[in-house]
């Protein structure tokens, strides 16, 4: 240090005026940082979407989009859904326990995760970095897939699968099940997705 | 300040013209001092080429960069009809949409040549770690750069690889969700993703580059280049205090250089007018079917530039973590017992590992690939701290680490086409071999550096006259 004495009066000042900038700054920040956050347009584009579900066949798939996502409505087999009991014990949530509230209703904590079993709804985005994983419903040694492979889904991007019911498999990347949206049934063929009972 | 020079009047007008400048602007002085009074190292070789064809390709770029905004349209719309608008309907279009989108995987190609230089030959050493880290920022920032202008065309794969690298973020616990909103702009990657994008593509990122450029070159400066016997040329000056190993940059590197730009766009053009997609490498056959929302296509792979990292991020799963915890295990048990330290140092370091292994078990693998993926590049900016051997060069070295070295290179480019092959058992397993040997090259280094009998470094650099 050199010998000058300190002003502290004038030191104090400093030290005021330097906190009334920082403050000046963060208050100028805060309007440039929200203005990263989603537009009030966007916020708004969230509406339920109603599908018609007759038209899907045993084993087929139909796809909507919802608030931009895929959303899937698949209609089961009989094999299908006998082979979600097989592949239990080889799932890393099978009874969807991880963020229930998340990503599975409570009408959907079931073994098909789903209202009807027949009927699987879910949200196409894989848990791990948001690809849409691709259908693998033949059951059966194929590239990438277990040779004893039950059918479901195989994300392309970094190789999870999950089984008919969108549940994942253990030692896959993607560490939750896909998504269940909010959702119900209007009349038999009439599906509303977006909007649940509760709501 | 300089004195006010005066010019006879009977000086001719050019010499006029620059006194006048110079009693105002520095013009010469800078001339002088970064051209034909810098002094570089008279031994450069092939490798040397690389830093000055980096700017060469961030000119390029920026040319072209700005041609290409005056026909595109940032909108999720029409984003990808205005760039096929550029292919088909304007004038020379498909020329400067090819040299900009060749320029890119360009730019990766002399940058990763660039550091390998830096690497082998120890440019990154005292004095020159700010060279290293301004070099690495740059490497950075080039990386968001070209990741974000890769959305611009709104193709499959624009869109997808978007997709994913901004739900890394999502992956950061707590804060992950809300930080991927506030980069997307949206619920999902949209209209608002791509217009911010396209504002820091061609606005904020390249102000950030040319900055750290300037950074990069004006620290070189003040410590001169380093050469490929990692010999210091300042030791031995002549009687006017210029290195004796040394030779002007102006006129020499200039024209040394112009050899390389030359070499350099013979290949440049070669790509542009005969294979500008490079099979599928420069520009990805994917990326001309239009952005998809609800489709992912069915192999998705970054650009081959990113692909190290990438096959990084997906060997990182929940049995991986089973192999780094053990990693961190053998890591503090050595700590504890080998190393020469405090006691108190030492429980630090056990206290350590046990948050650690903790974390690592509590916290999904999702996000340890994020870490690991981010850390594969932030761990370069640790290198002048982590080489401990007593030479600079590769070339005074003992033999064995141009091996590992050169099993470094062998071990970047596998994991490099494994992150371009589609997943596959064996193709984790390799990966997952290849993250650990990356880390260990460089987490190991300040103990293996100092291996092994290196050889006596010259006093003056070796050179012979052609």
């Amino acid at each position: 240090m050199s010998e000058t004495t300190v002003d502290n009066s004038k030191r104090t000042w400093l030290i005021a005026s330097s906190c009334a900038g920082a403050v000046g700054g963060v208050a100028v920040a805060i309007p440039f940082v929200s203005n990263f956050s989603p537009s009030e347009r966007a916020k708004a584009a969230g509406a339920a979407v109603e599908v018609d579900i007759s038209s899907i066949k045993p084993g087929e798939k139909l796809t909507v989009e919802w608030r931009g996502k895929p959303v899937w409505v698949v209609r089961r087999t009989p094999e299908q859904l006998e082979a979600l009991k097989k592949v239990e014990s080889q799932l890393a949530d099978p009874e969807s326990q991880r963020k229930p509230s998340e990503l599975t209703p409570e009408y959907a904590r079931n073994q098909a995760r789903s209202i009807k079993p027949e009927f699987f709804v879910g949200v196409g985005i894989c848990s791990h970095l948001g690809c849409s994983p691709s259908d693998k419903f033949q059951m059966g040694p194929q590239p990438s897939l277990p040779d004893d492979w039950q059918g479901g889904f195989f994300c392309p991007c970094h190789g999870s699968t999950f089984d008919m019911a969108g549940r994942v498999y253990k030692n896959k990347p993607a560490p939750d099940n896909l998504e269940v949206p909010p959702h119900m049934y209007l009349s038999d063929t009439r599906l509303l997705i977006g909007e649940d009972k509760k709501a | 300040m300089a004195e006010f020079k005066e010019t006879s009047p009977d000086a001719p007008l050019s010499e006029k013209t620059l006194t006048w400048i110079d009693n105002r602007f520095p013009l010469s002085k800078m001339f002088k001092e970064h051209l034909s009074e810098y002094y570089a190292p008279k031994n450069f070789n092939f490798f040397y080429f690389f830093g000055s064809l980096a700017l060469l390709v961030l000119v390029i770029q920026i040319v072209t960069g700005i041609f290409l905004v005056m026909h595109y349209k940032p909108d999720a719309a029409l984003a990808f009809a205005s760039v096929e608008y550029i292919m088909r309907d304007v004038p020379y279009g498909w020329l400067i949409r090819y040299m900009h989108s060749t320029g890119a995987s360009a730019f990766f190609v002399v940058v990763y040549l660039h550091m390998f230089r830096g690497l082998i030959y120890g440019s990154f050493r005292k004095p020159r770690e700010l060279v290293w880290l301004f070099g690495c920022a740059i490497f950075l920032a080039l990386m968001a750069e070209a990741f974000m202008g890769y959305l611009l065309p709104w193709g499959q794969m624009s869109y997808w690889g978007a997709q994913v690298i901004v739900n890394l973020f999502s992956a950061i616990p707590f804060i992950g969700p809300d930080l991927a909103l506030l980069i997307r702009g949206d619920y999902v990657v949209g209209d608002a993703t791509l217009n911010r994008f396209f504002a820091f593509h061609v606005i904020a990122l390249p102000l950030v580059l040319l900055g750290l450029v300037v950074a990069h070159i004006i620290a070189l400066h003040e410590v001169g280049s380093n050469n490929p016997d990692g010999v210091e040329i300042k030791a031995h000056k002549d009687e006017k205090g210029r290195p004796l190993d040394g030779i002007p940059f102006h006129p020499y590197y200039t024209v040394h250089d112009i050899l390389g730009v030359t070499g350099f766009l013979l290949v440049f053009c070669a790509i542009i007018f005969f294979a500008p997609e490079f099979g599928g490498y420069f520009l990805e056959y994917n990326n001309f079917i239009p952005a998809d929302p609800l489709k992912t296509p069915a192999h998705i792979a970054p650009t081959w530039y990113f692909t190290p990292y990438y096959s990084m991020l997906r060997a990182i799963t929940s049995e991986m973590i089973y192999a780094l915890v053990i990693c961190v295990l053998v890591a503090a048990y050595l700590g504890a017992t080998k190393a020469k330290i405090s006691t108190l140092l030492k429980g630090g370091v056990v206290g350590a590992a046990v948050v650690a292994v903790v974390l690592l078990l509590a916290i999904d693998a999702k996000f340890w690939g994020v870490v690991v993926m981010g850390g594969s590049v932030i761990i370069l900016f640790f290198l002048p701290w982590l080489d401990r051997c007593e030479v600079k060069s590769i070339r005074f070295r003992p033999d064995w680490h141009v091996y590992l070295y050169a099993l470094f290179v062998v071990n970047f480019l596998v994991l490099g086409y494994l992150g371009i092959q589609p997943p596959s058992y064996i193709g984790e397993r390799v990966s997952q071999v290849g993250t650990l040997f990356y880390f260990g090259f460089f987490l190991l280094m300040p103990w293996w550096s100092t291996l092994g009998q290196t050889k006596p470094v010259p006093d003056r650099v070796n050179f012979v006259a052609h």
